[in-house]
């Protein structure tokens, strides 16, 4: 079985990982820049971080025969100085020429701040102007409704955004119909405690049907499976999903959307 | 698809454990000391959801355990999310 993690934070998983995502069939994978556990002090720390992400882990993912290709930007949760997240965004045109840079990402919210928004929408137009898709990172548990409506109540002010370019992740039962109805590609994100459970997953794909929607990982250094998107398959098997639904769900979907960077290659 | 009975043939056990695990944590914070707080609070009043006819239990849960302001607020005061909406909501 092939499939492609569209969402995943190697920088905290060891190398061991790697190993075990090209052992259940993991032809590529995109890693978002996020918040690494604790706040940078400053923008050279994300300097070093852009570089960690466009030059260290494509090479540690080609040792297994991985893919990696990764997205850019200044996350949420420390997007909340906007003189800092500026300085940040400024280090960001430069690294769009590295070659599996495919967009910017994962922008977003995290408490629903004025600031964040601010920045969410400078983000929004860094990526406009080069022409990028964009990756969305919607809030954490009690926030994650009030920031999604946030969320597309502000692109709805871009007019000349192509929504199928864009990807709002992290999205459950309350959230998910929003997303889709706007006409947005969706992701779920396989947690074990938060986000959505393997059945609850495959429960949101069985009512809204496969157009748009992808599941990742989003493995990172808190609690989580890289293998989250395999196991789900697996779970789909056992309830009767055919393989080519499966299939589509775990490879095909994910690579429609990101082969609009003409960057994605397999 | 699977019929009703082939989903209680594969999940039952595991969805009866779930709800045992549920039960014992009502029972575990009644039985120590101490206050409870908001997060308490917002299970228990979620919990009659669970015996609603609606097709969308799972969604009004998660409605249930969201803040229901609209506006963005002009300054977090913490970065993280506890899973209920705190009482100043």
């Amino acid at each position: 079985m092939k499939y492609i993690e569209p969402h995943a934070h190697m920088v905290s998983r060891t190398t061991d990982d790697y190993e075990k995502l090209a052992l259940a069939g993991c032809e590529a994978l995109c890693e978002p820049a996020f918040w690494a556990g604790f706040d940078r002090s400053s923008a050279d720390g994300f300097h070093d971080y852009f570089r960690q992400l466009t030059e260290y882990e494509p090479k540690r993912a080609a040792k297994y025969g991985i893919k990696h290709f990764s997205w850019l930007c200044i996350n949420p949760k420390e997007a909340d100085d906007p003189g800092f997240a500026r300085e940040v965004m400024s280090l960001i045109p430069e690294f769009l020429k590295c070659p599996t840079v495919l967009g910017i990402g994962e922008i977003g919210l995290n408490k629903n701040t004025r600031n964040e928004l601010t920045i969410f929408e400078e983000h929004v137009q860094l990526a406009l102007d080069h022409g990028l898709p964009i990756l969305i990172h919607t809030p954490h548990l009690e926030d994650k409704l009030k920031g999604t409506r946030l969320i597309l109540d502000s692109l709805a002010g871009f007019s000349k955004l192509d929504r199928a370019k864009v990807i709002i992740d992290h999205v459950e039962e309350h959230t998910v119909a929003p997303v889709l109805d706007a006409g947005y590609w969706a992701g779920m994100t396989l947690y074990p405690h938060s986000k959505c459970s393997l059945d609850r997953a495959i429960d949101i794909l069985e009512i809204h049907g496969p157009e748009r929607l992808w599941m990742n990982s989003a493995c990172d250094w808190g609690v989580s499976d890289p293998l989250a998107v395999p196991k789900c398959a697996l779970q789909m098997k056992s309830r009767r999903h055919g393989a080519d639904a499966i299939e589509r769900i775990i490879y095909q979907n994910p690579k429609d959307f990101l082969s609009q960077s003409p960057r994605f290659i397999l | 698809m699977p019929s009703k009975q082939d989903l209680l043939d594969l999940q039952f056990i595991e969805a009866r454990h779930k709800l045992l695990d549920l039960a014992a944590f009502l029972d575990r914070i009644d039985r120590h000391p101490g206050e409870d707080d908001y997060r308490f609070a917002a299970m228990k009043s979620a919990l009659p959801i669970l015996l609603e006819n609606r097709p969308d239990r799972a969604r009004a849960v998660l409605e249930a355990f969201s803040d229901p302001t609209t506006e963005p607020i002009p300054q977090a005061s913490f970065q993280g999310a506890f899973g209920a909406p705190t009482p100043k909501h």
